[in-house]
């Protein structure tokens, strides 16, 4: 085969069969997809396992390039996006009122701070938990107010001892442990200290399981 | 033929050549107007089609609407959690046309959910999901999924205490994930409790993430939609063999076809207006929700519900067993997923009219009577106690006639310990559990006493919560319920 055969072959039209078109429109919508479409199936029909081809080469390099182009576009965005989560996990203490704010046996809303706020957070770099006050002793217990079922905010009845979740209904005694309804377990914790006459939480971030 | 190699002149028509004639021949020359894009304008379609068809197109131009008015609010609102509430109070009360744009974006959302919900059943009970159009009921598929998931970030843009307290309801499912649940639920949330990065993270989700490639996917569908053609009515007793497909269908379109632009696509246009002049109409006379309270962690008191589409999940979760729910969360909506990505492929030969396909059409009449009757009750919520705002009145009196005092003390017992909120009692209060209008006729003094102390199902136990005489009151007061 000549050189000029072989160029002329390598640059031959594929073409789409339109002898089944149903029209003219339809065949003439068909033949605009006639395209100067190198042979690469020929090409790579030559290419032995041995030998690599220049149109094999520049095959793999564009391949490979744009592969490359996405990796090297993407890993940084990854990064960026899943940043706030390989950050260490923030566990500050926050003060939530004076001890004697708490008489014994009460449950108590109260706000603190986000564990790690971002400036334009707004109202809600303050968060809400349950304080209740055990005994006569400064032994505090420090819920969550999401229902472990679903993430509602929980409310407290004090008249009747209990926490209601107005979603589905779960219900929990004042210890926090399920009383009736859905939620597969007690209200999240967090830890609790008294230091310098203060009663203080350990914020600590979102708890889902 | 390349089209580079077509003549560069073709024969000069009859006339005066306008303007306007040669600007067209201009744009052709570098366009290909009359060799590539007008031929797709006008490829030819099956003829007897019928109004079936048009929500495909519905659902595009619902699609448009959005784009319009997403675009037109995201100029105003504010992504940012300390004033996103306030720009849409303003967009919605101040902005010129505020109310009117975001009403429409609002109903643009339900009739968006509306039209795919149709274009999907309508293709699945006409089979048109079979060989050789299995590719474009995938990309429909994760167009359906995409428009979920639209509606829900939606949601959670106007950062009202429903939309803030709904993001937990989220991270909360995600939190459901074995091993890496807390992992994903930070994901939903962008960090590791809800604030300053989670709207950011749903409004770049919401206007660029979820959009973009909605765009390609709804380009690669429309590609597909020209090079496999509409699919033609199917007929009772003519199944799809992929043998004969094409031919035949090809045969069908040269016999029997006219062209998509004007033919068709009139249906197309008139539906779409009379789409967007109800959104209008609906925009206007309805308007947009208003927004619920500013969205404030500290605030408790309140009850995120979703919109419409998803009432149907919120009654499944409420109405599953505690057991199978984390099965359900997790998986019904993997389940869901598969399903619609192999349905093409375990049925993409055979007959497609629904009369030859029984099953099918039960599975749709089961699927829409299930979410009919799971979003009634997920809008009535009967399993909600009525607590805070919603709580019920007092004891209704007449329940109060000729009752001694001891009763009438019980009452408000029965009234403190929130009993009111989950037992109806002469109309009044909540329905989570039985109605106890007449419960003095069913249970004697000593049942009442055992489940009013040990609790059972979903009530909880009283014994640690009510004095002795207390719960003597409220024993008189309910056993003088008859």
């Amino acid at each position: 085969m000549s050189e000029r055969d072989q160029r002329s072959r390598d640059h031959a039209p594929t073409e789409i069969e339109t002898s089944s078109a149903p029209n003219e429109q339809l065949a003439r919508s068909q033949s605009t997809l006639l395209v100067d479409t190198p042979r690469l199936n020929d090409e790579a029909r030559h290419e032995s396992a041995e030998e690599l081809t220049r149109r094999g080469l520049l095959t793999k390099i564009s391949l490979l390039g744009s592969a490359a182009i996405g990796a090297v576009v993407g890993i940084p965005i990854i990064g960026y996006l899943l940043g706030p989560l390989v950050k260490p996990t923030p566990s500050d203490w926050r003060n939530v009122g004076k001890v004697d704010d708490f008489s014994p046996g009460e449950t108590k809303l109260v706000a603190f701070d986000d564990p790690s706020p971002l400036p334009w957070a707004g109202q809600t770099a303050r968060l809400a938990a349950y304080i209740r006050r055990e005994g006569q002793n400064d032994q505090f217990l420090a819920f969550a107010v999401n229902c472990t079922h679903l993430g509602c905010p929980v409310n407290w009845q004090p008249s009747s001892g209990i926490f209601i979740c107005p979603c589905h209904g779960g219900v929990y005694y004042a210890d926090g442990t399920v009383a009736a309804g859905p939620p597969p377990r007690r209200l999240f914790t967090y830890d609790t200290r008294v230091a310098n006459g203060q009663v203080q939480l350990r914020a600590t971030p979102l708890q889902t399981s | 033929m390349s089209t580079l190699d077509q003549p560069e002149t073709e024969a000069q028509p009859k006339g005066r050549r306008g303007i306007g004639d040669h600007l067209y021949d201009w744009l052709d020359e570098r366009m290909g107007l009359k060799d590539i894009i007008l031929p797709v304008i006008v490829h030819p379609v099956p003829r007897k089609l019928n109004f079936w068809y048009v929500f495909g197109s519905a659902t595009l131009a619902a699609f448009v609407v959005q784009v319009v008015t997403g675009v037109a609010l995201a100029m105003t609102y504010v992504p940012s959690t300390s004033n996103a509430y306030q720009s849409l109070q303003f967009i919605t009360h101040d902005a010129v046309l505020g109310r009117v744009v975001r009403g429409m974006h609002f109903w643009g959302a339900s009739a968006m959910v509306i039209f795919i919900a149709i274009h999907t059943i309508s293709v699945f009970l006409m089979g048109s999901f079979k060989y050789p159009r299995e590719v474009n009921w995938l990309t429909g598929s994760f167009l359906l999924l995409m428009t979920l998931a639209m509606a829900f970030s939606g949601q959670l843009l106007r950062w009202d205490q429903t939309a803030y307290w709904s993001v937990g309801v989220a991270a909360a499912q995600a939190g459901k994930t074995p091993i890496i649940g807390n992992w994903l639920a930070q994901v939903v949330v962008a960090g590791q409790t809800i604030g300053g990065a989670t709207l950011t993270r749903f409004f770049a989700t919401h206007v660029f993430l979820i959009p973009a490639i909605m765009f390609l996917l709804v380009g690669l569908h429309l590609y597909l939609v020209v090079k496999d053609g509409v699919s033609e009515l199917p007929v009772a007793g003519k199944p799809v063999r992929r043998a004969t497909y094409r031919r035949e269908y090809h045969r069908v379109l040269k016999e029997d076809g006219e062209p998509f632009f004007p033919d068709f696509i009139w249906k197309d246009v008139v539906f779409a207006l009379l789409t967007v002049i109800v959104l209008l109409i609906l925009a206007i006379w309805l308007g947009p929700p208003e927004l619920d309270r500013p969205p404030d962690p500290t605030i408790i008191q309140a009850y995120p519900r979703p919109d419409w589409y998803f009432l149907p999940y919120f009654a499944v979760l409420a109405l599953l067993p505690p057991a199978v729910e984390n099965w359900v969360i997790l998986g019904a909506p993997l389940l869901g997923g598969i399903i619609m990505l192999v349905v093409p492929f375990i049925a993409n030969q055979g007959e497609r009219a629904p009369s030859r396909r029984p099953w099918s059409v039960a599975i749709v009449i089961v699927f829409l009577a299930a979410a009919l009757a799971l979003g009634i009750a997920g809008d009535r919520a009967p399993w909600s106690p009525k607590i805070g705002e919603g709580q019920p009145g007092p004891i209704p009196p007449q329940l109060l006639v000729n009752t001694s005092p001891a009763a009438q003390h019980g009452a408000q017992v029965f009234q403190d310990k929130t009993c009111h909120s989950c037992h109806m009692l002469a109309g009044t209060g909540g329905e989570r559990g039985p109605d106890l209008t007449h419960v003095g006729t069913r249970l004697t003094r000593d049942q009442l006493t055992w489940r009013i102390l040990g609790g059972g199902n979903n009530m909880p136990a009283y014994g640690g919560n009510i004095d002795t005489n207390d719960l003597n009151d409220l024993l008189d007061f309910l056993q003088g319920l008859k």
